[in-house]
């Protein structure tokens, strides 16, 4: 059996408040396979984007294990886990976190800069990306000038620009309105029918009936692992 | 990491104007200040040069008399012998007892007040007085008191208008006085009198028909030129033990005269804490700035960590900023202190001098001074937490 894309072993996080330590999350073990298409799901407070932000290398876990297509990424040093963020994983934020100030074009080159590459390459493949999302023209404008939608599938295009096998994405949905919606689950189907593993954090059920694969948070643990339904008509 | 930099910059030019700003003003009040500063000090040291050069002034010691007591060169310490012996000192260059009072002077109608010195020849050396016209009088004339008299432009003017004044005869307390020499032109002095406003005469002839003296062979004072300012500080200590040992002062008892230095050297030391403390200001400006900007770019900082950026990427992001700000604000600030500058010498009479040196250290300090104040800020930023940082608002 090949390795998995993410396997995690007793992960847990606690945070230090002034009643003592709240653990957000009560050590899970998950593995998902290359190329899947998971929904990560549960009411506010169950643990699942403080579980989504250990997977994303933002944040260092308590207690556990987390292995990275076979590499343990739970024990690596700053800046080796800034290494991991810019190069293995992309990642898709809820309030799409591009630079105000910054033209698209910029933004989605950013990552590359942070990875040492040329200026001419840079730009090239943030045009590409740009491109793949539909947003070739708007490369000179800044996020400011553009719709959320449009800003997300910015967002998108800069977590692909150093061509990940991971993509992570935390309520990527939870912006925008149901049309707009649908178009960025397009482009995650669209992606991860390239053979791009994609793990999506939703409290949406419409919004996981994209992905095969529905696990459930509650209260720090995970309570439901299990294949989407093939009954609605707007999966992948 | 540049174009990192100096795209943050270019994002928000208000905030990057602003804390330029307060480093364009430190260079720039610095330079300028340097600038009119050492304009000044040259401003003195010509005046100086135009009282003679590497001068000391021998002063008679004051007397006390019954409790009255006189100022220096009240009292008759000081003898023409005494001048005579300091002459024959290592690394003395020219040795002038002088005598010399303000007197009414007259000729045919005009009578105007002038400063009469009588002394010896070595006097118009060491002041570095030049003839312009006729000759000046030699040791004979001293020797046998003879009326002569050097007429400054002054008082040449005043009393002549436009005649030529050689070979006239003036009248100094009575005594007619011939007119045997003009000297050159030389201006104010550091207290703002007219040099030029003078009458030179021999020694013996102002003490016998002039001033009068009670105790003859006495001066107030002598004036003393050493032959180079290297030999300035030995001659100041030869001069005081062989003025001591003539004296016969006992040890521990004090000088009957004052030893004074004409042109004491000017305090460079102010100028560079003045300097120091300017730039320090724009510095923590800076430092201030870059705090707050570190706040204000939590977010940002975060979305940088979250896409890959190590921590060495955002340290040096922000100080090269800080550098980048502090580096624009000091040309800027070079700029507008060199143009103050000349402004103000086109404006006024003020002597302006800007020198290589003191530019470079201004820019030198102002960059130090951009890194040390822009590290902390720069640590503060890199030291976030990805996962914090995203959720600052």
């Amino acid at each position: 059996m090949p390795e998995p894309a993410i396997r995690v072993v007793g992960l847990g996080k606690s945070y230090a408040t002034a009643a003592g330590d709240f653990p957000a999350l009560k050590g899970v073990d998950l593995a998902i396979a290359a190329g899947e298409f998971v929904a990560i799901m549960g009411p506010s407070g169950s643990g699942k984007s403080t579980f989504m932000n250990l997977l994303g290398c933002l944040d260092t876990a308590s207690c556990g294990d987390y292995f990275l297509t076979g590499r343990n990424v739970a024990r690596l040093t700053g800046d080796e886990l800034a290494a991991v963020r810019n190069q293995t994983i992309g990642f898709v934020f809820q309030g799409f976190n591009l630079l105000p100030r910054m033209s698209l074009e910029d933004n989605v080159a950013l990552p590359l800069v942070y990875a040492g590459a040329e200026r001419a390459a840079r730009r090239a493949a943030a045009r590409q990306q740009l491109a793949r999302v539909g947003l070739a023209d708007y490369a000179a404008s800044l996020p400011s000038r553009i719709s959320g939608g449009q800003q997300q599938r910015v967002a998108i295009a800069r977590a692909l620009v150093n061509s990940p096998r991971l993509l992570l994405a935390d309520e990527p949905t939870g912006n925008l309105d149901s049309h707009t919606s649908e178009e960025i689950m397009r482009i995650f189907c669209d992606l991860n029918r390239e053979g791009i593993t994609v793990v999506l954090v939703t409290h949406e059920n419409d919004i996981a009936a994209f992905a095969q694969r529905q696990v459930r948070f509650r209260d720090g643990l995970i309570v439901g692992d299990a294949p989407t339904p093939r009954t609605a008509d707007a999966a992948c | 990491m540049l174009g990192e930099a100096w795209h943050a910059m270019g994002a928000n030019r208000m905030r990057t104007a602003l804390t330029m700003l307060g480093m364009v003003i430190g260079v720039g009040s610095v330079v300028l200040m340097m600038a009119i500063g050492q304009g000044a000090q040259y401003a003195v040291a010509q005046t100086i040069s135009t009282m003679g050069s590497n001068l000391y002034i021998v002063i008679s010691g004051s007397t006390s008399t019954g409790g009255v007591r006189s100022g220096g060169g009240g009292g008759p310490t000081l003898t023409v012998a005494d001048a005579e012996a300091i002459a024959a000192l290592d690394g003395v260059l020219n040795v002038a007892p002088v005598h010399q009072g303000t007197q009414q002077i007259v000729h045919g109608p005009n009578n105007w007040s002038s400063t009469v010195v009588g002394t010896t020849p070595p006097y118009l050396e060491a002041r570095a007085w030049t003839i312009t016209d006729g000759y000046p009088f030699g040791e004979s004339d001293v020797r046998s008191a003879t009326r002569v008299a050097l007429i400054g432009q002054t008082a040449a003017t005043n009393l002549f208008g436009a005649e030529d004044p050689l070979g006239q005869t003036i009248r100094i307390r009575q005594s007619p006085f011939l007119v045997i020499g003009v000297l050159g032109k030389k201006g104010q002095n550091l207290d703002g009198r007219d040099q030029d406003d003078t009458v030179i005469i021999p020694l013996t002839t102002a003490q016998r028909k002039v001033f009068g003296n009670p105790f003859p062979g006495t001066v107030r004072l002598i004036m003393v030129q050493a032959n180079s300012p290297e030999s300035m500080p030995a001659v100041e200590t030869s001069v005081t033990a062989l003025l001591r040992q003539r004296h016969r002062l006992r040890d521990g008892q004090d000088n009957d005269f004052f030893l004074r230095n004409l042109a004491a050297a000017a305090d460079s030391a102010a100028e560079t804490t003045r300097v120091m403390s300017v730039l320090l200001v724009g510095g923590i400006g800076i430092m201030n700035i870059m705090l707050v900007s570190v706040t204000e770019r939590t977010r940002e900082i975060g979305i940088r960590l979250a896409i890959g950026a190590r921590r060495k990427d955002i340290l040096s992001q922000f100080l090269l900023e800080a550098l980048m700000i502090s580096v624009a604000g000091c040309l800027i600030g070079l700029v507008l202190g060199l143009g103050g500058a000349l402004l103000v010498n086109s404006l006024t009479d003020m002597a302006i001098v800007v020198s290589g040196a003191a530019v470079l250290v201004a820019f030198g300090v102002a960059a130090s001074i951009g890194i040390f104040f822009g590290y902390y800020p720069a640590h503060r930023a890199a030291a976030l937490d990805p996962i914090e940082a995203l959720r600052h608002q």
